[in-house]
C-alpha cells in the first residue's frame, strides 16, 4: 500500500505541473475556485467559450480525454495519471463541468458501439471541446424506469425516422450530437424492443427548449423529434439490443460523476474555521465539532474509496455497481451540509446571491442546486437497489411489467 | 499509487480466516460470553502458534517483524471473528507502547512473551467517567510507587502486566503524565472484575496500593507516548470494527435471502434492501478511511494523526450502524441470545468506547485538521 507518486508518475506530474502553469486561463482562477455546485459562471466572459478554448488547448497539446486512446483524441494514459491530472489542474477543472456527459458517457459509448470509422471522425473533436455531446434518454415516461421510454424509432431504407420527446437534456441547447435510446419495438417486453443511435442535434425536425430549473438556472432541456432522419450506420449496437448499449453508458456514468461530485465539506470546514458564533469562532463549539468531524470522514471515506477503485482500475478490473456509493454519499451530503452552513448564519442565511449573503452566497447556491443531484444519473433509491441487488445479491424489485408487451404496460395511476 | 493490500498480506488475510473459522466459530465464542472461562485459551494459544500475536514485532524482540499493515489484515479477521482473546490489549495497546518507548530491557523482556502468548498486557489509562485527557489522571506515581484506582480496564482481570498512566506532576498538564510498567502479579495490585457490555472482552477494576512500578519512557512523556499509543491502537481497532461491521453485513443479507415472509424473500423488500445497501455503505466508507489509517501506520507518515481519528470514527459507526441494523433485519429471532447479533452488537458497542468515545475522537479529529491547515 502506498501513496507515494512511483518515478513515471512523479515525472508525469510535474510536466502536467509545469504544462498548467504555462498555460492555464490564470485570469479566471480565482473566480472558479470560489464557485459552488451550480454555480460556475464567470462575471465578465462567455464561460462556454472559455471552456472550450482550454479544452482545445489541452488537446492540442495531448492533455485531453488523457485515458482515451491516443487515435480518438486522448493521450492512453493510466487511471492514476488521469487522477494526477485532476489533482494538478485543480479549479481549472471545473471549466470542464459542461464536457462530462459527452467524455464521461457518449465517449466511452461511441468507443464500445460505433463503427471504426465514426469513432474516428467523431471522438477527437469531441475529446478537444470543440463538439459538445448531450445524453438523449429520459422521457416524461421514463427516467427511473429508463426503458419505460415512448420516443419510436422507425426503419425507412437505410435511415430511421424518429418521433417523440425526450426531458431533462443536459446541455442540449449547446450540444453538437447527441446519443439517443429509442422504442423499435413496442410488441415486445419494455427492455426487449430498444435501440441506440447516435445524432446530429441540427438535424431538420430536432427541437430543444431549455426548461427553467428549481435554483433557477436553465441548464437541462425539452427535446422533440418530429420526423428526425438517422442514417442506419448511426446506430450503435445491434437493433433492439440498445438496453446492454444503454447499460455500458449508465456504468460509465456512474463511474465519472461518482468520482466527481462534490460534498461541501471543505467549503464547510473553511467557512467554520472563520465564522464567529455568538459564543465564539464557531468551529471551538462541540455541536459544531461534531457535524464537522461526521461529515470530514464521509468526504475522506468517498475520496478514498474512489482510490481503491482506481487502484483496481489499474491492476485491470473494470468499473463495478459499487461506485454507485459516491453519488449516493455525495447528494445526500451537500444538502446536509448547505443546510447547516444556514443554520449557522442565523436568520441572515435566508439572504441569497453572491452579493449580499455570507461567503459570496455559495451555500445558498449549493442548498439550492442538491436537490437534483440526488435526482441527477440516478436516484438515491435507484443507487441503493444497484447496490442492494448487484453488489449485495439480494432479489431485485417485483417488476409487474416485466413480461408484458411494452404497448399493454399501463401508463398512469389509478383514480 | 497503489491502495490496496498486496498479494502476500491478501494471502495472509485468507490464512487468518481460515484459521479463525475452524479455531473459533460462534459456538467457541459464546464459552466466553455465557462466563464459562474469561477467555479462549486455546484460541490465544493457536494465535501465537500462527506467528499472529507477534506479527508486527520486531524478530529481535522474538515476533515475525513483518509490519503493521500486515497486523491490520489479522486485525479485520479478529473483528469478523468476534474472537474472544486480549488481542486488542495486549497487541495494539500494550506491545505498541512498548515499542515506542520501552528500554531494550523491557522490550525483552515483554514483545517476545507477548508473540509467544505467554503475557497478555493491557493499557491501565481511565480513571471512571472522562475521555482520555491528563486531567483525568488521578493515580499518583511517587518514589518508585503507585497509588490509585483504573477502571475499566481492558482484560485487567487476566492481563499479566499494565501498561500505566500515572500523575507526576501536580497541575494535569500533558507533561505531569508519565507511564509506568507494572507486573501486574506483584503485591500492592488488587483486581476487581466487572460487569460489562461485552462479556467476550473483560473490564476490570485495578488498585495500586504502594505498588512498585518501573518507568516505561522518560518522566513526563507519557502523554505524547500515549498519545500516539492511542492513534495507532485506533487504526488497528478500525480494522477490527470494519471485520466486524462486514460480517454483521453478511449476517444481515444472508438472513434477507433465506426468511420469507408474506410470501417473499425479505430481501426483496425494498427497505430491508436499503437498509442493507445503507450498512454497505458505511462499511465500505469505514473500509477506505481504514485504509488511509493503515497506511499513514505503515510508513509512519506525519497524516497519522488525522488519518487514525478518521479511522476510528469512521469505523466505530459503521460497526455500530451495522450491528444494529442487522438485529433488525433478524427481527425477534435478532433480540434472541440464541442468535449471533447481540455478539458483534455488544462488541460494536464496547468497542466504540474503549479507546475514549466518539465525541473525543470527533475533537481530536477538527483539532488535527485545523491544524495541518494553518501549516
Ligand atoms: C439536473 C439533472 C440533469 C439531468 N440530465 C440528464 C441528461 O443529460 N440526460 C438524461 O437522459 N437525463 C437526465 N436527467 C434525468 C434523470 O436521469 C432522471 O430525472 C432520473 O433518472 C429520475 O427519473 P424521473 O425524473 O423520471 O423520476 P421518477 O423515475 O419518476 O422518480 C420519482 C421518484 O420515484 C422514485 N422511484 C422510481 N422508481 C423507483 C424504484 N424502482 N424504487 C424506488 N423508488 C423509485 C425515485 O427515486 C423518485 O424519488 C437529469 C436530471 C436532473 C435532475
Amino acid at each position: 500500500m502506498n501513496f507515494d507518486d512511483t518515478p513515471q508518475e512523479a515525472e508525469f506530474r510535474s510536466q502536467a505541473r509545469a504544462w498548467i502553469a504555462a498555460n492555464a486561463p490564470k485570469q479566471y482562477e480565482d473566480e472558479l475556485r470560489k464557485s459552488s455546485l451550480g454555480r460556475t459562471q464567470l462575471k465578465n466572459a462567455n464561460i462556454l467559450e472559455v471552456a472550450k478554448a482550454w479544452q482545445k488547448k489541452k488537446a492540442e497539446a495531448g492533455w485531453a480525454c488523457l485515458h482515451w486512446p491516443r487515435d480518438y483524441g486522448g493521450r492512453g494514459s493510466s487511471p492514476i495519471e488521469r487522477v494526477i491530472w485532476q489533482q494538478e489542474e485543480g479549479p481549472f477543472g471545473k471549466l470542464s463541468g459542461m464536457f462530462i456527459i459527452g467524455h464521461g458517457m457518449c465517449g466511452p459509448t461511441m468507443m464500445a458501439f460505433a463503427r471504426e470509422e465514426h469513432k474516428r471522425n467523431y471522438l477527437p473533436p469531441l475529446a478537444s471541446g470543440e463538439k459538445v455531446w448531450c445524453q438523449l434518454f429520459s422521457e416524461p415516461a421514463g427516467g427511473s424506469d429508463v426503458a419505460g421510454l415512448r420516443t419510436r424509432a422507425e426503419k425507412d431504407g437505410d435511415e430511421w425516422v424518429i418521433n417523440g420527446q425526450k426531458i431533462w437534456t443536459s446541455g442540449a441547447h449547446y450540444s453538437d450530437y447527441g446519443i439517443l435510446l429509442t422504442r423499435t419495438d413496442p410488441n415486445v417486453a419494455k427492455h426487449k424492443g430498444l435501440t441506440m443511435f447516435f445524432l446530429d442535434m441540427k438535424s431538420p425536425g430536432v427541437e430543444v427548449r431549455p426548461i427553467k430549473q428549481a435554483n433557477g438556472a436553465s441548464d437541462f432541456n425539452e427535446v422533440y423529434f418530429t420526423n428526425v432522419r438517422i442514417p442506419d450506420h448511426q446506430r450503435l449496437g445491434e437493433v433492439n439490443d440498445g438496453w446492454n448499449v444503454s447499460l455500458t453508458t449508465l456504468m460509465n456514468e456512474r463511474m465519472s460523476i461518482g468520482a466527481g461530485v462534490s460534498t461541501g465539506f471543505p467549503e464547510l470546514f473553511d467557512y467554520c474555521a472563520s465564522l464567529m458564533l455568538d459564543d465564539g469562532p464557531a468551529i471551538e463549539d462541540r455541536a459544531v465539532r461534531s457535524k464537522l468531524a461526521n461529515w470530514a470522514v464521509k468526504a475522506s471515506g468517498l475520496r478514498y474509496t474512489s482510490m481503491r477503485a482506481i487502484s483496481a482500475l489499474s491492476k485491470g478490473e473494470r468499473p463495478g455497481p459499487e461506485n454507485s456509493i459516491g453519488k449516493l454519499v455525495a447528494g445526500a451530503m451537500i444538502q446536509d451540509v448547505a443546510t447547516y452552513a444556514l443554520d449557522l448564519q442565523g436568520a441572515a442565511g435566508v439572504v441569497s446571491g453572491p452579493e449580499d449573503a455570507d461567503v459570496a452566497g455559495r451555500f445558498q447556491a449549493m442548498l439550492l442546486r442538491a436537490p437534483g443531484t440526488r435526482v441527477e444519473g440516478g436516484t438515491d433509491e435507484i443507487m441503493r437497489n444497484i447496490i442492494a441487488e448487484r453488489v449485495l445479491g439480494l432479489p431485485g424489485d417485483i417488476r409487474v411489467d416485466k413480461d408484458v408487451p411494452f404497448n399493454k404496460i399501463p401508463t398512469k395511476g389509478g383514480n | 499509487m497503489n491502495f490496496d493490500f498486496s498479494d502476500d498480506q491478501k494471502q495472509l488475510r485468507d490464512q487468518a480466516r481460515k484459521f479463525l473459522t475452524e479455531k473459533c466459530s460462534p459456538k467457541a465464542v459464546r464459552v466466553v460470553l455465557d462466563g464459562k472461562t474469561p477467555y479462549d485459551k486455546e484460541l490465544w494459544k493457536g494465535l501465537a502458534e500462527m506467528g499472529f500475536l507477534g506479527v508486527a514485532i520486531p524478530e529481535d524482540f522474538g515476533g515475525a517483524g513483518a509490519g503493521h499493515l500486515e497486523l491490520c489484515v489479522i486485525a479485520e479477521e479478529m473483528g469478523r471473528a468476534n474472537a474472544p482473546v486480549p488481542f486488542s490489549s495486549t497487541v495494539y495497546l500494550a506491545a505498541e507502547a512498548l515499542l515506542i518507548a520501552g528500554r531494550d530491557a523491557q522490550k525483552k523482556k515483554w514483545l517476545p512473551a507477548i508473540a509467544s502468548g505467554e503475557a497478555i498486557g493491557t493499557l491501565a489509562l481511565f480513571e471512571g467517567k472522562g475521555n482520555p485527557s491528563p486531567k483525568n489522571v488521578k493515580l499518583a506515581a511517587a518514589g518508585g510507587v503507585l497509588n490509585g484506582v483504573k477502571k475499566p480496564v481492558a482484560d485487567g482481570a487476566i492481563a499479566d502486566f499494565a501498561v500505566v498512566a500515572a500523575r507526576t506532576g501536580s497541575v494535569g498538564r500533558d507533561s505531569d503524565i508519565s507511564l509506568f510498567l507494572v507486573d501486574l502479579k506483584a503485591s500492592g495490585v488488587e483486581v476487581k472484575n466487572l460487569a460489562n457490555l461485552d462479556p467476550t472482552r473483560g473490564q476490570a477494576e485495578i488498585t495500586f496500593n504502594n505498588c512498585k512500578a518501573e518507568p516505561l519512557g522518560a518522566a513526563g512523556e507519557g502523554w505524547s507516548i500515549l498519545t500516539q499509543v492511542l492513534d495507532r491502537a485506533a487504526v488497528l481497532s478500525a480494522f477490527e470494527q470494519v471485520g466486524g461491521a462486514d460480517r454483521a453485513l453478511e449476517m444481515g443479507r444472508d438472513y434477507a435471502l433465506d426468511r420469507i415472509a408474506f410470501g417473499r424473500q425479505i430481501g426483496s423488500f425494498q427497505a430491508v434492501k436499503h437498509m442493507l445497501a445503507d450498512m454497505y455503505v458505511s462499511a465500505t466508507l469505514a473500509r477506505s478511511n481504514s485504509y488511509y489509517g493503515a497506511w499513514a501506520l505503515s510508513t509512519n507518515a506525519s497524516e497519522l494523526p488525522e488519518a487514525a481519528a478518521a479511522a476510528r470514527i469512521s469505523a466505530t459507526q459503521a460497526f455500530q450502524h451495522c450491528a444494529k441494523n442487522n438485529i433488525q433485519v433478524h427481527g425477534g429471532m435478532g433480540f434472541t441470545w440464541e442468535f449471533d447479533c447481540h455478539m458483534y452488537y455488544r462488541r460494536a458497542n464496547a468497542m466504540a468506547l474503549g479507546l475514549g468515545s466518539l465525541s473525543y475522537w470527533e475533537d481530536q479529529l477538527i483539532d488535527r485538521m485545523r491544524k495541518k491547515n494553518a501549516a
